[in-house]
């Protein structure tokens, strides 16, 4: 087994007893050595963080400091030429209407994300006390969540198709419709916004769970004498429990609609106005060669997000960021 | 009945909506690849029954013909190293910042924190160019180095669990003579199992259902993970449902053996992943 010798031989302990005898110290204090194990000692942590440290800078921080460099250029990615054009870029995406309206889409997926919250809830909620066929219940919920987006897209896109599956549903209930689903950007917006909600709403669902069945048993049977019912114990006990993971789960969600990308993309292509940020930087950087106003773009995308988790922090101060 | 049997009935039957909601696009599309070409043409609607419930002639279509073998293959070699890498980067990152004090640590955890803020999505464009500048566009190797390079909330996990072990432990074996490398492999990394199981699930499902990062750096067909390959599917099958949703299928099917087989873990590591 790997656990260490209770009792080392002794002409080892000789030197070092004294330390070992303080077991709170962060780390050992170093023996008096000879100046190669300091140097050693000092270079240990070095050697782990490394590659990782190598991974983080290559692929995080250098690629945001070129983008913010390449925001305030006209580069197009390929060619060596490359004009400083100051906030241009910048200008361009505020003030071109057909750059700014994926902005409006995001909306549809922010709404999305308020229904998927509050079904979530309910439904973290309703399966944390005793009800039938619970696992089975969570297991479905919970499912979507894990399958391939992808395949998501395309179970929807049949889903939706002209006389598809929705219609039929419909007409089972009597409501005869040919509704192109994905065929106005209102009605396709809502569609993909619904198929978001689908897939997504099982991860808040277990978030949720989680946090609730966290809350001390003993609390719900105190408010049960005390007369309270289900209604009260959520407004009282679940709501306050699970607040950490509430908040954190309103910050994923709108950095989640804002940066939509998948379902779209495979679903309609950004087709019939359902463009959202992340296709149309990718559509300017990759098809377009427009290196220079994709980097703007995405920079003012860097820069929501961030605010949002700012204001997020601010609002409700976590106390559990605890990484030191 | 009394208000509260109402209730109940009630919930139940938002259980069971839910539950149709999930399961009625997932159960057509099973359905409906199990169908023959004139089946799906003919348009006696979605709801309707294959003629013959075990007819996987599609899946051969979808499997031979979509490629989907050396999906699998590049999937399986990508998961493995990526999964197998940031274990290992996860668990060295929260060893080294945890049991050492050294100069600029504040500075090194602040760089792993801030960098948990900033979105993957937002930084590909200006990625793209670091990774083709590197030789690795349209190789695995560009996947493989995004998936480990940032994931930052494994090392969260890992940092969790290192701190609970306790120093002792540490202290012991470097009576024993062992040095930080020892210590690290000998003690640290086979204590670390749970958080290591926590990893690898949700890194794993992760990487498997990723689309973006193959879609955006493994442009060419042979290096089709099964994320792109089933997006080809697009173009050659456009109106072959049957063909389409055999394909749907076949990628969702491993997900779905390893949720029922491993449910437990997967709910506590998705749990511990995303809350940190």
């Amino acid at each position: 087994m790997a656990l260490p010798h209770p009792h080392p031989p002794a002409h080892r302990t000789g030197q070092r007893n004294s330390e070992a005898a303080t077991p709170v110290q962060k780390r050992l204090a170093p023996a008096p050595a000879p100046r190669r194990a300091r140097t050693w000692r000092l270079l240990t942590p070095w050697l782990f963080l490394l590659a990782p440290l190598a991974l983080l800078i290559t692929f995080t921080y250098a690629p945001i400091a070129n983008m913010v460099a390449y925001s305030f250029t006209d580069w197009d990615g390929v060619s060596p030429e490359l004009h400083y054009t100051g906030t241009e870029n910048y200008t361009e995406i505020f003030t071109r209407e057909d750059l700014f309206q994926v902005f409006w889409v995001s909306g549809y997926y922010l709404v999305a994300s308020v229904i998927q919250i509050v079904a979530a809830l309910y439904f973290a909620t309703v399966l944390s006390f005793s009800i039938r066929f619970r696992n089975f219940f969570k297991g479905v919920l919970f499912f979507p969540s894990l399958v391939n987006g992808v395949a998501i897209g395309f179970v929807f896109l049949y889903f939706f198709q002209d006389g598809g599956t929705f219609d039929t549903v419909l007409g089972l209930f009597g409501y005869h419709t040919d509704h192109a689903w994905l065929g106005t950007p209102a009605s396709a917006n809502v569609s993909l916004a619904g198929v978001s909600i689908w897939r997504y709403l099982g991860m808040n669902f277990v978030l949720f769970l989680g946090a609730i069945q966290s809350i001390p048993g003993e609390l719900y049977e105190a408010a049960e004498l005390d007369g309270a019912d289900r209604r009260h114990q959520f407004r009282h006990i679940i709501l306050p429990g699970i607040k950490p993971v509430l908040t954190l789960t309103v910050i994923l969600s709108v950095s989640g609609s804002l940066s939509a990308f998948e379902i779209p993309y495979i679903m309609t292509g950004g087709a019939t106005g359902t463009e959202t940020f992340v296709i149309q930087t990718v559509k300017l950087a990759f098809q377009f060669n427009k290196t220079g106003l994709a980097s703007a773009a995405a920079v003012v995308l860097l820069l929501i997000i961030l605010l949002v988790t700012w204001v997020q922090r601010r609002l409700v101060p976590d106390d559990r960021v605890d990484l030191v | 009945m009394t208000r509260s049997a109402v209730a109940r009935a009630l919930v139940y039957l938002s259980l069971i909506a839910a539950t149709l909601v999930v399961l009625l696009p997932l159960g057509v599309v099973v359905m409906t690849s199990l169908k023959t070409e004139n089946e799906t043409a003919n348009g006696s609607g979605a709801l309707t029954p294959p003629h013959d419930p075990l007819n996987f002639h599609n899946y051969v279509t979808a499997f031979q013909d979509g490629g989907m073998l050396t999906a699998f293959g590049n999937t399986a070699f990508i998961l493995l190293v990526s999964v197998g890498g940031t274990v290992l980067i996860g668990s060295m990152t929260a060893y080294a910042i945890d049991r050492f004090t050294f100069r600029f640590r504040k500075l090194v955890v602040a760089l792993f924190l801030v960098a948990a803020l900033v979105p993957g999505v937002t930084t590909q464009v200006a990625t793209f160019q670091i990774v083709h500048s590197l030789g690795m566009f349209d190789t695995r190797w560009a996947p493989i180095a995004l998936y480990m390079g940032t994931d930052i909330v494994s090392i969260y996990i890992f940092l969790q669990f290192v701190r609970s072990i306790p120093i002792s432990l540490d202290e012991a074996a470097r009576l024993d003579g062992a040095n930080a490398f020892t210590i690290y492999r000998k003690i640290i990394f086979p204590l670390l199992k749970p958080a290591i199981a926590t990893v690898v699930i949700v890194k794993g499902i992760a990487v498997y259902n990723d689309f973006y990062i193959p879609f955006l750096y493994m442009p060419s067909q042979d290096l089709g993970v099964i994320s792109t390959s089933l997006f080809r599917f697009k173009g050659p099958y456009a109106a072959h449902w049957e063909t389409i949703s055999a394909g749907a299928v076949l990628v969702v099917l491993p997900t779905l053996i390893v949720f029922l087989a491993l449910q437990k873990y997967i709910y506590n590591g998705f749990m511990r992943g995303a809350t940190r």
